[in-house]
Parts: C-alpha cells; structure tokens; sequence
C-alpha cells in the first residue's frame, strides 16, 4: 500500500514538476542559410519541433555537437560560432570568432571545440562549456604568408588534423595542453581543398585540387609523412570544370572500400582501404559533391555540383554501381541519414523544403518546409569520429 | 593606349554593359546564380570563402574587363570555372557592373 501511495506521489509530482525527461539521441537541426535560423527537428516522429532565429550568415555553416548530444555547436560562415540546447531550443550563447569561418570540430573529449578560419587563416579553440578562447594557431605556412585552412577534423588524443590550401601542408595540432598547442606539419601537394579522418581515426586523407591525387596521413605514425594516393587518377585527360567543390566529410567507407568523389571528373573513385590502391570508378551524373554511405554502408547516396545539382544517384556497394537516379528537386545542398538508416533526409535550397526518402524502397516519406535549407546534422554525429 | 583608344574601349565596354542589359526576369536568375552558385565558394553575401570577396571595394580598383574575362573563361590553375556555358560575355559583364556598384540581394 505505501509502495502505492508512493508511486502515486512519484508520478503526481512528474506531472507537475517542470519539463518532461527526454534523452536527445533522436534529435537533430536544419540549418536555413539565408536568414539565419536552424529548425529543430526529431527523425522519429519526421517533424520539426521548434526554430531558432539570430545566428548571422550561415551559408556554408556546418554543426558539430557536444557528446551528450544536448548542445550543438554551428560554425557560420561570417566567423559566428553559436552554441544551442536542442532540449530548451535556445541559444546558449554566442561569439564572433574571425572574419571567415568554414566549419570546426570537437576533440575526443567533448571538451574543446575547434574552429578552422579561412581570414584570418588559422584555427582557434575554445572551451565546450563556455565558448571562451582557449588557443589559436595561425596558419602561418611562410613568413607573413596565411593560408586558408580545411579539412579540419578530430583525431585520438585530442589531436586536430587539417590541411591549408594556399600552403599545401597537412597539419596535425595537438590540444592536450589546450592553452599550449603543439603543431605538426607535413607537405602534402598543390591546393587541398578539403580534407577527412577515417572512422576509425587512424588515417587523415586531403583531396587536391591542384594535382590529380589524395594526399594521405597515417596518424599513428605520422612520422612517415604524408604520401600520396590515386595519384594521377586523371590520366593526364582535360579536367571538366568544377562548379562546386567536393566536400569529404561525412565520406564513405563501406565493405573495406572507400569511395570518394572525383576532381574535374564525373566519376566516385573507389579505393581499397588496406592497399589505398583504386580498385574502381563509378560513373555518375555529375561532379560529385557528398559521396556519402548509408550507415550500414550497403548503399553510397551521392548529389552533384551546379548545373546538375537537382540530380541524386544512389550506389549500390554490393553490385558496384549507379542503381537508381533521382530528381528529388532543385538545389539538393546535402543529405543526412537517419542513425540507423532507413531513411535519408535531402536539403532542397530552391524548393525551400527538406524531403525525406526511404533509402530501401525509394519512396517519399515526408518533407519539412525550411528557408533555403543547406546543412542537415543529427546528434547521431556526437559519437562519431570525425563527424 | 592613346587616348582616342582608351575612348573606344571604354565606350565598348560600357556598351557591352548598357548596350545588352538582360531582361528582367533573366536578371533574376543571375542574381540567384551569384548568390547561391557563386556564393559557394565567394560566400552568399560576396564576403568571401575559398575564392576572394567581390565586393565593391575589394574590386574598385580592377579593370571591368579583366573581371568579365575572369567570369567567362574562367582562370585556369585556380578553382575559378569559366562560366560561359552558362551565359554570354554581355551578362558576365551585366554581373559585374553590379558586383562594382551594389549586388542586388
Ligand atoms: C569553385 C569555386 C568558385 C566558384 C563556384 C566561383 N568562383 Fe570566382 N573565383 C574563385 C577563386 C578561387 C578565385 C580567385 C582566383 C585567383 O586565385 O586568381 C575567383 C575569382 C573570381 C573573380 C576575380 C576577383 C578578383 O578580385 O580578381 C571574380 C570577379 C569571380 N571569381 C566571380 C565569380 C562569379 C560571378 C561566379 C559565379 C558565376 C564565381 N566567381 C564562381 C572560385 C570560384
């Protein structure tokens, strides 16, 4: 009977006091490039469930998310760094870090967030918590010389590893001594324009734009120095204009293959991860832009640069090659899986809409509206290496 | 260049630029295509990201020609495409007049 009785209290008191529990592992954000906002969305019921406003220039703006998966971090494109709370749907607070963002990361520890800056080129970390600056390194590659820098992505240790583009070096920043940082650095080829950590965090990989290749890192043992792989995977052939760089984050390693997008050519390269040797190019129908795998990595989903960037082509790792072709609509910017992947979420900027498709069947399942919608993050992202 | 030349030039270019003004609703495109094609890489408000901003004062003091060419044919050994399968030279230039004075939103 007191057991009861006390139960009862227990969920009286539930009831009325303040807000309901909820784990954050569903959650995630639209970011809305013109005007500033993200959207708030859950993928288990498809819908958004608030929307914050006031977060500056964000085109081109990429989130990463704090280990509890409650706090993102967005990175803008005018330098802004805004910290929100899915849970309260508030921004928690918010600086102007530099000029010219491109993105940033979060180390190994959740304590550090670290955002890479094309002016002043460089990057700076800043406490999780509070946002305050902890340490900058300037990517300084000659004397008085900046380069923008790219590719940053979180490694073991607290180690940060990026590349600059003007100054053709990889860098690897240790943070361990977050107010001391300690910098690597390692010639790695003509003009990386971005750059990824494998998932499992031991290799760091930069795309050139100024070279046919892939300038590569083994950051156990980075000593070796950088080397470069699918060298020359162009064949010395024309290069078809780029409209739009690739982006290598979010990148795909399925069935010990990894796939990425080709420079100037309308073709994903696939590379054997334990030879790094190309074993196959797929052909697609346009300058790939994401190249990215359905978690379970049996599908590759892949979207395109302008004038073809209303298409999707669909991999399947299995038979090796293009299954389906889609016209989802204009401007797809990018697309985010569901955490487990059964369906996949695509930004569509000129339709003002994020669809929502069903990565089995390839049927349509939903759409959000959103104000010319770019980025999509889900807080699954918080326990990934390199997300 | 004598000046009778530098004369014509002038008035050639601002011919191109006057004479062949894009219509309104094809204006609209453009101003789409530099805001978000564009805009990939010099940002959506022309600020600046892989490739330089393109606003007024960090292009004032380049000649319109030189800018136009950029924009058709692209610079090769840089990550700027040549965009003229996508436009004619007169609507490169129409895009840089206004990118010199003020960009539409
Ligand atoms: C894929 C990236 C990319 C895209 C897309 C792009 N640009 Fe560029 N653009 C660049 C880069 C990089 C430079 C600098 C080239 C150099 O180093 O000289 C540049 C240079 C320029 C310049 C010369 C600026 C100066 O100060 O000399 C103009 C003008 C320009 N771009 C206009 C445009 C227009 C208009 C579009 C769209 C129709 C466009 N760009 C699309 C990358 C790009």
């Amino acid at each position: 009977m007191r057991l009861l009785l006390s139960l009862f209290l227990v969920l009286l008191l539930n009831a009325c006091a303040g807000p309901q529990l909820r784990g954050t592992g569903d959650l995630g954000l639209i970011i809305e490039r013109s005007s500033g906002h993200v959207t708030l969305v859950n993928t288990s019921s498809r819908q958004p469930y608030a929307r914050i406003a006031g977060l500056g220039d964000l085109s081109h703006a990429s989130a990463v998310y704090s280990r509890d998966g409650r706090y993102a971090f967005i990175f803008g494109r005018d330098g802004g760094l805004t910290k929100i709370d899915l849970l309260e749907a508030k921004i928690v607070k918010r600086v102007i870090q530099s000029g010219n963002a491109i993105g940033g990361s979060i180390s190994q520890d959740g304590r550090i967030v670290v955002a890479q800056n094309y002016s002043p080129g460089g990057i700076k970390a800043f406490d999780a918590e509070t946002l305050e600056l902890l340490s900058e390194v300037p990517a300084e590659y000659a004397p008085g010389k900046f380069s923008k820098v790219v590719g940053l992505a979180d490694t073991a240790g607290n180690k940060f590893a990026y590349a600059l583009f003007e100054g053709g070096e990889i860098r690897v920043t240790d943070f361990s001594d977050p107010k001391q940082p300690k910098t690597q650095r390692f010639p790695a080829g003509s003009q990386p324009y971005d750059g990824l950590v494998t998932p499992d965090g031991r290799y760091f990989l930069a795309g050139l734009f100024g070279e046919d290749g892939v300038a590569m890192l083994d950051l156990w043992q980075p000593e070796k120095g950088a080397r470069k792989i699918l060298e020359k995977y162009g064949r010395g052939e024309e290069k078809l204009p780029v409209f739009k760089m690739p982006h290598l984050r979010g990148w795909s390693v399925a069935q010990g293959k990894a796939y990425l997008p080709a420079i100037g050519r309308h073709e994903v390269l696939v590379v054997d991860v334990a030879t790094w040797k190309e074993v196959g190019r797929i052909p697609v129908r346009g300058q790939p832009v994401f190249v990215m795998a359905r978690p379970d990595g049996r599908q590759i989903w892949v979207n395109f640069a302008f004038p073809d960037n209303g298409k999707i082509d669909v991999i399947d790792t299995l038979a090796g090659k293009v299954v389906h072709n889609m016209e989802p609509g204009k401007g797809i910017l990018h697309m985010e899986f569901a955490p487990r992947g059964e369906n996949v979420w695509l930004s569509v900027r000129d339709d003002n809409k994020v669809v929502i498709y069903n990565t089995e069947n390839f049927t349509k399942q939903g759409e959000i509206a959103a104000d010319s919608p770019s980025g999509i993050f889900f807080t699954s992202r918080a326990v990934r290496i390199g997300f | 260049m004598s000046p009778n030349k530098l004369a014509l030039a002038l008035l050639a270019v601002s011919c191109v630029a006057w004479g062949s003004e894009p219509n309104a609703a094809r204006q609209k495109e453009l101003v789409h295509l530099v805001r978000q094609d564009c805009g990939s890489c010099h940002g959506m408000s022309l600020k600046g990201g892989l490739g330089p901003a393109l606003l007024p004062e960090n292009l004032r003091d380049k000649p319109a020609e030189g800018l136009t060419a950029t924009i058709y044919y692209g610079r090769p050994g840089t990550p700027m495409p040549p965009w003229k399968q996508f436009m004619s030279e007169a609507e490169a230039a129409w895009i840089v007049d206004k990118l010199m004075t003020a960009f539409p939103e």
